[in-house]
């Protein structure tokens, strides 16, 4: 639940960008970093392999200023996708408000995608965090790749979404649909305040 | 003076400006309770001046009555030097204490005015106290004006703040169109849409480069193309479309979000607990709320803690009073913690200011048992055997002289020597009692006064009918009685005149004092009422000397200088018991013979 100090007037919020390996969820967070001013980002944080594959996890806090008088900050993370460091993937997804499922869209990466999907509930279920009441939206990446080589976005949401969240087409190394991703997880886990029960910390 | 141009219904809104507009118009509505003060930023030419004016209009159309001030924060600060200048700082202050809705533009010239922040500190202080409305406006959020007082920015901070970005593609060419419209203007299809692209920062310069196209177009006299914009405004199109910011897009839309997702009870809340905790108290009591899921009576919970805050610094004012020390306890910035500090202030009042006890030279038995008095002085002996036990309260009435003040004040002094444990006893006319109130009142002691008699362990009001038609000594006399009554103290009273003759006693008062022991004295005819010893229990006999005594003391002479003991004069010396002066309490009429024997017979 999105941490709300209605005393001190702040809130923060963890999203957490979980999906396969070499998917593109660093990718995702360096584009939000290089697009975001100076003055409202923290040092991004990456621990990655000499490879440039995430070793332990991403983490991006953004300081987004007062908005509606209240001083919001989101703490974004990355996960490593490689399928033997499922005991990180456990840790940084623990107390996430919102998921970031980043799949890639190449064919041959599907198996993949499902298999982090499915681990990615089984966390979920571990956490005892019921997937259903939690914001998560998909975001199909590689999108610009030749279209022989991937799958339609209509096809990832047959394959992948079957909860029908909400998705996206990206490629997120020129940024297309970064923003509207996290744009919209944002929304989800925001709106969630409303209706939150105990949402107030208060401390 | 307000701008009639502008008007909520002539305010283009947008992503960027849809929450400020909608506060806006929340404070227009109900100025004072929806958001107050309410605070909006943002760059130059962006539309606060609008906002503001469009509040001041909105809301004299809707509450006639209501005294608006538009002013900037230069022309507050002129009128400040002015009545200063010319001796007229009062009907400065009387000026804006009558104000109900206060429009303050451009704010952020408070920097470095420390006699203007102090000034607007007041003027503040004064209108939010009362309910009434201030609205700001100000080019950068309240903590980024520099050097101004900390109070001041709380103050600036506690409403709501808002920010107004910088309009997206569609608000601009909603703009456009909306002046087009105002001044009766039409341009050649896409000629707005091209303008909307401009690389204008803020809406003024849209209006800027508006007001050339429009002029260029009257003056030619035919209408302009699309191509001929850029050329008109001397300006070359960037060659590729500007990026958008695509940072401020998802700011400003996370801005909607949020507005619309967070529950205004708990950012109400959020600003009281904000409030208070700046003044030091201890909050816990509204964060509890502020997790529930419903929203709670929000006035019924402000109203509590604030009563709770008030009560609180009364106590510790009366306990500094008592005891300088006391000053700062944490104890005295909880509210949750109010029971524990007024048994503070008793326990301070108790070790600092004794209470008035029993007059000496009373004892039980030197009344005389007769039918008249017999159910009272069986009464006293069974409250001087289990105090707070068998009656309580004592209620003991009858007419002057019966001995009812003689009977309180034994039951005192029994008790006062009998308990292993020294009792603490209050012996108190009821008269005195109201005059003590009033003087409470009076010179703000209430508290204290509350607690000293909290402390008793027996408690005699004597003349209780002084309180009779006395309201809020009556309001105060029951707390006392419930507080003492549940903490197995015991309580007793004599009256004048039954309790139905009470016509001014209020009804939880008399049924309080219907459940103990309600018992009529007689007058006693002769002086056998104080010969004849009534048997009590044990132990009274020390607690004072007897009537004789008293008397052989009052009236035996001193025989010589010699046998004077100058010690004992420089100590002070112990109050005549003026009992036997008192023509109601002594009988100068004797009865009848055949009185006396029908009284013997008996």
């Amino acid at each position: 639940m999105p941490i709300v100090n209605y005393a001190s007037r702040e809130i923060t919020c963890k999203i957490v960008y979980y999906g396969p390996g070499r998917s593109g969820k660093t990718t995702n967070l360096h584009y939000i970093y290089d697009s975001v001013p100076e003055s409202r980002r923290g040092a991004m944080v990456s621990l990655a392999t000499q490879n440039e594959r995430t070793l332990f996890f991403d983490f991006l806090p953004l300081d987004l200023g007062p908005i509606s008088g209240f001083r919001t900050r989101f703490q974004l993370y990355t996960v490593p996708g490689q399928i033997y460091y499922r005991t990180t993937r456990k840790l940084v997804l623990h107390g996430a408000d919102g998921v970031v499922f980043v799949a890639d869209s190449q064919r041959r990466q599907l198996g993949e995608n499902l298999e982090s999907l499915r681990d990615l509930h089984e966390v979920l279920a571990e956490q005892g965090v019921d997937a259903r009441g939690l914001p998560v939206v998909m975001q199909y990446n590689k999108q610009d790749l030749p279209r022989e080589l991937i799958c339609t976005t209509q096809e990832l949401d047959d394959a992948l979404n079957f909860r029908a969240v909400p998705s996206f087409a990206a490629d997120a190394l020129v940024g297309t649909g970064v923003f509207e991703t996290l744009r919209r997880t944002s929304e989800l886990v925001l709106r969630r305040l409303g209706a939150a029960a105990g949402a107030g910390a208060g401390r | 003076m307000l701008d009639g141009r502008f008007r909520f219904d002539n305010f283009v809104i947008g992503a960027a400006n849809r929450l400020a507009a909608s506060a806006a118009r929340a404070v227009a509505d109900a100025p004072g309770a929806a958001y107050n003060p309410l605070f909006i930023y943002s760059s130059s030419g962006l539309g606060k001046t609008h906002l503001l004016g469009a509040i001041g209009h909105h809301a004299r159309q809707l509450h006639p009555e209501l005294a608006v001030e538009y002013l900037t924060l230069d022309d507050f600060v002129s009128q400040l030097h002015q009545a200063i200048a010319t001796g007229q700082a009062e009907s400065f202050k009387r000026r804006y204490a009558g104000v109900g809705l206060l429009l303050l533009d451009d704010v952020q010239f408070l920097t470095g005015r420390v006699e203007t922040q102090s000034e607007v500190l007041r003027v503040f202080n004064a209108l939010q106290g009362s309910g009434r409305q201030i609205v700001m406006t100000c080019d950068r959020p309240p903590t980024e004006i520099a050097d101004v007082d900390e109070r001041l920015i709380s103050r600036l901070a506690g409403g709501l703040i808002v920010g107004v970005g910088v309009p997206d593609y569609e608000t601009r060419v909603a703009i456009l169109r909306s002046k087009c419209g105002d001044r009766g203007v039409r341009f050649a299809a896409g000629v707005l849409e091209e303008l909307a692209r401009s690389p204008a920062a803020n809406v003024r310069e849209l209006q800027g480069a508006l007001h050339r196209l429009v002029a260029h177009q009257s003056l030619l006299e035919t209408p302009l193309g699309v191509a001929d914009v850029w050329h008109v405004l001397g300006t070359a199109r960037a060659a590729a479309a500007p990026v958008p910011d695509e940072f401020e897009a998802f700011l400003c839309d996370l801005a909607t979000t949020l507005a619309e997702s967070v529950e205004s009870w708990r950012v109400r809340l959020g600003e009281r607990i904000a409030c208070w905790s700046a003044e030091g108290f201890c909050t816990d009591r509204l964060e509890r709320i502020l997790e529930a899921r419903e929203p709670p009576d929000l006035e019924a919970v402000e109203a509590s803690f604030a009563a709770d805050a008030e009560r609180l610094r009364t106590i510790e004012a009366e306990a500094i009073r008592v005891d300088p020390r006391s000053a700062g306890l944490p104890l005295f910035r909880d509210p949750d913690r109010l029971r524990e500090a007024a048994e503070f202030l008793v326990r301070a009042v108790a070790s600092n200011d004794p209470l008035p006890g029993p007059r000496a030279g009373y004892r039980l038995n030197d009344l005389v048992r007769t039918p008249e008095n017999r159910m009272a002085i069986q009464g006293a002996a069974a409250v001087i055997e289990a105090p707070g036990l068998r009656y309580n309260p004592l209620f003991v009435y009858g007419p002057s002289g019966a001995g009812k003040t003689h009977l309180a004040h034994a039951i005192g002094n029994a008790l006062k020597v009998r308990e292993a444990q020294p009792l603490a006893i209050a012996c108190v006319d009821g008269e005195d009692y109201v005059e003590e109130l009033i003087a409470a009142l009076q010179h703000g002691g209430i508290e204290r006064w509350r607690a000293r008699y909290r402390t008793a362990d027996l408690l005699i009001v004597d003349n209780v009918q002084a309180l009779d038609g006395k309201e809020r000594s009556q309001d105060e006399f029951f707390h006392l009685f419930n507080a003492l009554q549940q903490a197995g103290r015991q309580i007793i009273l004599t009256c004048d005149r039954p309790l139905a003759q009470l016509t001014g006693l209020q009804t939880r008062l008399r049924s309080r004092f219907e459940a103990g022991l309600v018992a009529e004295m007689g007058i006693v005819a002769g002086t056998e009422r104080w010969r004849r010893p009534t048997p009590v229990p044990g132990g009274d006999d020390a607690a004072a000397p007897t009537i004789e005594s008293v008397i052989d003391a009052a009236f035996t002479p001193v025989s010589g200088l010699e046998q004077v003991d100058f010690d004992a004069l420089s100590r002070a010396t112990q109050p005549l018991d003026l009992f036997f002066f008192d023509a109601e309490k002594v009988v100068s009429e004797w009865p009848s013979i055949d009185g006396r024997v029908v009284e013997e017979l008996r």
